[in-house]
């Protein structure tokens, strides 16, 4: 009949578990050296193959071991006839297969399939892309998977349409899927190009219903993150167009200022920058603002002596860049002490990098549905995050209002990321402050009382003379202030400031107020000797004020200093 | 299976019927070391919970018309002593009624259309009760099920052999395993030379219980879809259903696993699952408005369903996500505790038809009851929701009728000693102290027992006549289409029909499709169920009017109902539900346990929570199905104990001789017990054949 059955107590379980432990690392060990001797004596046969596959199906992240699989496969191409080579590479697929079940994320195993079928004879690349469906079916969100799949993809010259469908479906049984988005940002464009043939956009009305696919994942969670960066994506991020933005002539200074509108080093070959001066080549030595910028938007040049004459003299100044597909003139009239010649600034071209592609019309009724959306989820940051993205791209300084009120929001719902939100609102402050500044048509900057905890977008006030900081929460004047090169005067008064370290080499700076700030040692002011001009230095309020000796030191460190308060 | 004559004379518990409840018990109470004897009058298991094929079903309906009225000589009172007295149990089932058929599928005109392996209808089990007949039938029909099986697996072969290329990743494990099986099977029985079969089983248990719906459905599906392009809606003829009748699987309870329900949790725990393999229920649907419409449930379904404005997506995932912790925020339905959870979604902001998802397929309760009864059910519904796929039940491949197989197979092979056809016919229980001694079986043999366990049809009229209890009306169709057409034709689908007229019950359909191993290509199986308040033709049929067109004639069908699915065949009956009867309110001694038999309720809870309280009623100090080992873990600690240390052995280095034989050895005895419960699952497969 039926036998009794009783189980083994843990203890036999344990030390019979331990045994097997012994035995398994033994074997391993042994099969390690075993393969590293046979790789060192150059014996490349199918032996090797065996053992490490032993290992690697243990171990599939060993990659000598791969590498050394792959000398075989290459040694036995020489040898084998193609049939025999086949059916060896069959094999191979069929042992990566069981790796790949017992480890579907290993970097090793993956690289090796496609390494396999790349020199197999015959590859399948079909059953390879079934393969990988198969295997998003299980993980959809399967990051190496999706990498193969590309290679796959390529080879077997699927059509980017199939594709896109195929991201459709994983997007349809769960959208929380950045590998999905991401992949139909790149499909579309090839699927549906952009009339305009603008790189990396899709057209218009594909666009469209893609609008309406994201904003289906949105309502449906607008806490997920994967479609709120998908439809970031949809709204465009124009990259500026590459160019000389500026060209500024001091005759005083006999210097020459060029800003770009985007960080470069002009000293490398490919972005060499050529000055010409009444038409004749110059030949000048080009400088970043701070020894510390390597890529600048702001490069200087000290003019030879005897370039510009008198004071009545006219020249005219151009720059080639890029081998003169880019270049800009500017002419120092007579009488005149100096001269720019620069783009009239919209704010389009200033800042509205985000969401700056789409029309007009489309910003603003998807600026509807999310204000739609934020009525009934008030507390949703990556909602409120996008509205003011939208309406920093509609009107920025109409907006203005809304968008601190949206700011608040978003700090108290996300507390952790107070410091980025504020971060992102000094730069947001301070691109409406230099609109109006355009708009006005001055050079004076008043960013006095705005909360600051960041100072950014400086390159773009490079002829700005008065400069207001106070009443800030800012810790540093940071080295990209060195490229206000005009400034005179600059009110820093009521921060939090403790390292000087941007006020480098600005020749005309003549008068700093620091009251109130918390600078506390006499090095913390050495960079203030390299301005020429400074006369005047508020410093009432600072802790440096009660180091001993500290105005001798001062007057030893800056000795054309006429005024110094404390 | 135990040959009837030969029983032992003493268990610790007997069970009488192998229903759900009682199979759980039955295995439970094996599981921790007590001998069970686990009887069914019946020759198939399951009772009230059984699977049938079609022919299978035929023979049931005619057995619910028929009335027994044989009475038992009374020779065994013999054994009766003084100080007890008996109670009489009912020797048939009388519980199913209005029992009602109907076949539109066209006739054929030739006649005596057999079954591809005819069925005989059973012998009345209660009258051959002679051990030699009963042997020699034991036997002939093993050679038959042996026979058969090898049928089944040729079949699976020749399917898995073609999907292999489809299917690089899985390993077509489950035809695999089905070839070594049975090509070795017989090997087992003649050398009993087990150790394949355990291989074997391994094999099985891992494919399953990694991925129980991947193994079958998925290559299934691409055959069928593929079959049912080439062959657009070909009309179903009545022998043809005959001629498949092994391919239904026809359940007489129309239930769905809640993937986080109490029984999934338990066949997880008790690691029964390894016997049985489920498919996702894949979608839910309703009746509204006059259509059947797709429910969406699921964050996936609710971010792809176009019937919704985005408003409304919006609000029904904030309200679902509210219901997933509700109990969180009790200050939301406070002021609603004591009125409907219809009243209490009017103010939710939901537009009406959400409002009608959430009321009758989410939560699938009653307009009349209470708020904190819709929010539990409506969070029961979501917990579920991604555990196993975007909906949240389960169905078990070959019908629920398997499951209380597997729990019988996990009793058997823990020891429990299995007795199909054969009946109990009396209780004797002692006057003094009012508890059950022993029971007397259909051979007129006193079997002692320490508690005996009942489903609730077994015992006798007088009985039930002080009982109240409750009626389930259900019906069973054959159609030949869905009712909601969609892009793969293999889908199971939960309809929920609210009620079409106050007054009438709301009625629950689950549409299942021939992947599920449940009826035949090209048709589905459409099970209806709801609560009685008439009969179940009455109950039943205004909903399958509105649903299903039962006029087969194409050319006299309006242009709504040509798009109907129509029915092949249909059955009505109504089955009685004791879910709701107090134990207290039979008269009977306290260790005597009842099942209630199944309930109305879509999901198993009911019988799972019965299970576990009897259990521990009955031993209180033991744990309720705790894992079954790993087959390694077991040792056999049988007569010859094998030594300690050869178990050790097995897993050294191959060192051949004395500890290696007495290792197999060891592993022979366990199978052996397996291979019993195997015996047992295959004869209730195949209804026994002459």
């Amino acid at each position: 009949m039926h036998g009794r059955i009783k189980l083994k107590t843990t203890e036999e379980q344990a030390e019979q578990k331990q045994k097997e432990r012994l035995k398994k690392l033994h074997f391993y060990e042994t099969t390690r050296s075993a393969c590293f001797a046979k790789r060192k004596a150059g014996i490349l046969d199918e032996e090797g193959l065996i053992l490490s596959g032993q290992l690697l199906a243990a171990n599939p992240d060993f990659a000598t071991l791969w590498n050394f699989r792959r000398e075989i496969f290459l040694h036995l191409k020489e040898e084998k006839n193609p049939e025999e080579l086949q059916t060896l590479f069959e094999k191979e697929l069929s042992f990566l297969e069981t790796c790949l079940r017992v480890n579907p994320k290993s970097y090793g195993t993956w690289h090796h399939r496609g390494w396999v079928l790349d020199h197999s004879p015959h590859p399948d690349w079909k059953v390879e892309l079934e393969l990988c469906s198969k295997f998003l079916q299980f993980d959809e969100r399967n990051f190496h998977c999706w990498d193969y799949r590309r290679l796959v993809v390529q080879r077997a010259e699927v059509s980017p349409q199939e594709e896109l469908e195929f991201t459709h479906k994983l997007i349809g049984t769960n959208f929380s899927n950045y590998s999905s988005w991401h992949y139909r940002s790149t499909l579309l464009p090839l699927v549906y190009p952009d009339t305009e043939c603008r790189v990396g956009r899709a057209d218009e009305e594909a666009l469209l219903t893609e609008y309406e696919l994201v904003q289906n994942a949105l309502f449906t969670d607008p806490n997920d993150q994967s479609a709120w960066f998908y439809y970031r994506w949809l709204l465009g991020r124009a990259d500026r167009e590459e160019t000389v933005s500026c060209l500024y002539i001091s005759r005083e200074g006999q210097r020459l200022i060029v800003s770009f509108s985007h960080p470069v080093n002009v000293l490398l070959p490919r972005d060499e920058l050529i000055l010409f001066v009444d038409g004749l080549p110059l030949r000048v030595t080009w400088k970043s603002p701070h020894p510390q910028l390597k890529r600048s938007a702001i490069w200087i040049c000290e003019l030879p002596p005897n370039t510009i004459n008198a004071a009545c003299s006219e020249h005219n100044f151009k720059v080639h860049w890029r081998d003169g597909r880019i270049q800009r003139e500017c002419i120092l009239y007579k009488g005149r002490s100096e001269s720019w010649c620069r783009d009239s600034a919209t704010d389009q071209q200033l800042f509205r990098c985000d969401l700056s592609v789409e029309k007009t019309t489309v910003l603003q009724s998807e600026l509807n549905s999310c204000t739609q959306l934020q009525e009934l989820e008030p507390d949703n940051k990556w909602c409120a995050l996008t509205i003011i993205l939208l309406m920093r791209a509609l009107d920025p300084l109409g907006y203005e209002k809304e968008m601190l009120q949206c700011f608040q929001t978003l700090k108290a719902t996300d507390p952790m990321r107070t410091a980025y939100f504020d971060d992102l609102l000094s730069k947001f402050i301070i691109e409406n402050s230099i609109l109006k500044m355009e708009y006005a048509e001055s050079r004076v900057v008043d960013l006095s009382k705005k909360n600051l905890t960041n100072l950014c977008h400086l390159d773009q006030m490079q002829l700005v003379t008065h400069m207001n900081l106070t009443s800030n929460r800012l810790k540093s004047l940071p080295i990209h202030l060195s490229m206000m090169q005009c400034l005179e005067v600059l009110e820093a008064s009521d921060n939090e400031i403790e390292s000087l370290e941007g006020l480098v080499q600005l020749p005309r700076l003549q008068e700093i107020s620091l009251q109130n700030n918390r600078i506390s040692k006499i090095g913390d002011l050495r960079p203030l000797a390299s301005c020429p001009s400074l006369i005047l230095l508020n410093l009432k309020g600072n802790p440096i004020t009660e180091v001993p000796d500290f105005e001798s030191e001062l007057s030893e460190l800056l000795p054309s200093l006429k005024d110094l308060i404390v | 299976m135990a040959v009837a004559d030969s029983l032992p004379g003493e268990f610790d518990v007997i069970v009488l019927g192998t229903g759900l409840t009682e199979s759980i018990i039955a295995a439970a109470c094996s599981r921790v070391g007590k001998s069970v004897l686990h009887v069914d009058r019946q020759a198939y298991y399951g009772g009230n919970w059984a699977s049938f094929t079609f022919s299978g079903l035929l023979a049931w309906i005619e057995e619910n018309k028929e009335a027994f009225s044989k009475e038992e000589i009374t020779e065994w009172m013999n054994d009766i002593n003084e100080g007890e007295e008996i109670i009489l149990l009912n020797s048939s089932d009388k519980s199913i009624m209005n029992v009602e058929v109907f076949n539109f599928a066209s006739q054929d005109p030739v006649e005596d259309v057999k079954e591809e392996a005819s069925l005989q209808k059973k012998d009345d089990p209660f009258l051959t009760v002679d051990p030699v007949e009963d042997l020699k039938e034991g036997s002939s029909q093993k050679e038959n099920d042996l026979f058969l099986t090898v049928d089944l697996v040729e079949d699976l072969k020749e399917e898995g052999s073609s999907q292999r290329k489809d299917d690089l990743f899985l390993t077509v494990a489950v035809a695999e395993s089905f070839e070594s099986g049975i090509e070795k099977s017989p090997d087992t029985y003649v050398n009993e030379h087990p150790a394949e079969t355990l291989e074997h089983n391994d094999v099985c248990t891992s494919s399953q219980k990694k991925n129980p719906e991947l193994s079958i459905d998925e290559k299934r599906s691409v055959n069928v879809c593929k079959t049912s392009v080439a062959e657009t809606r070909k009309t179903i003829t009545y022998s043809q259903i005959i001629r498949e009748s092994r391919r239904f699987n026809i359940d007489l309870v129309s239930k769905l696993l809640y993937s986080r329900g109490s029984l999934v949790d338990l066949l997880i725990k008790s690691n029964v699952s390894r016997y049985a393999e489920f498919k996702n229920v894949n979608r839910i649907l309703t009746y509204q408005n006059g259509s059947v419409e797709q429910v969406p449930c699921s964050r996936a379904d609710v971010f792809g369903s176009k019937q919704l404005t985005m408003v409304e997506k919006r609000m029904l995932m904030k309200f679902l996500s509210f219901c997933i912790e509700y109990e969180q925020h009790p200050e939301e339905y406070a002021d609603f505790k004591e009125r409907t959870f219809s009243d209490f979604l009017k103010t939710k902001n939901l537009t009406p038809n959400l409002a009608n998802f959430i009321l009758h397929s989410i939560a699938m309760v009653l307009d009349t009851d209470l708020t904190t009864e819709g929010l539990r059910a409506t969070q029961h519904f979501l917990q579920s929701l991604g555990r196993y796929g975007n909906t949240p039940f389960l169905f078990p491949l070959y019908g629920l009728g398997e499951i209380p197989q597997c729990f019988c197979r996990m009793c058997a092979v823990f020891g429990g000693i299995y007795c199909l056809r054969h009946g109990i016919r009396c209780l004797v229980v002692d006057k003094e102290t009012r508890r059950c001694k022993a029971i007397i079986d259909s051979c007129g043999k006193r079997i002692s027992c320490g508690h005996f366990l009942v489903e609730s049809s077994y015992l006798s009229d007088d009985h039930h006549q002080k009982v109240k209890y409750r009626l389930i009306s259900r019906a069973v169709l054959i159609t030949d289409r869905s009712l909601l057409k969609a892009d793969s034709e293999q889908l199971i689908s939960l309809v929920t029909v609210p009620p079409l007229k106050s007054g009438q019950p709301a009625v629950r359909i689950i549409e299942l499709c021939s992947s599920s191993m449940t009826c035949m290509q090209g048709t589905y199986l459409v099970h209806l169920t709801c609560s009685s308040v008439e009969t179940a033709k009455e109950d039943l049929s205004p909903v399958v009017s509105k649903l299903f067109s039962e006029n087969m004639k194409a050319g006299e069908k309006g242009e709504v109902e040509a798009e109907r699915p129509n029915v092949l065949w249909a059955l009505y009956f109504n089955m009685p539900d004791f879910s709701s009867v107090e134990r207290s309110s039979y008269d009977l001694p306290n260790n005597v346990y009842v099942c209630c038999g199944p309930d109305s309720g879509l999901g198993n809870d009911c019988s799972i929570q019965q299970a576990e309280h009897i259990f521990h009623q009955m031993f209180p100090d033991e744990e309720f199905c705790p894992p079954a080992p790993n087959p390694e873990d077991i040792v056999y600690d049988g007569d010859g104990t094998p030594p300690e240390e050869s178990v050790f052995k097995e897993h050294g280095e191959s060192e051949v001789g004395d500890g290696e034989e007495r290792t197999l050895d060891t592993k022979y005895l366990v199978t052996s017990t397996t291979n019993e419960a195997e015996d047992a699952q295959e004869s209730v497969k195949e209804i026994p054949t002459e």
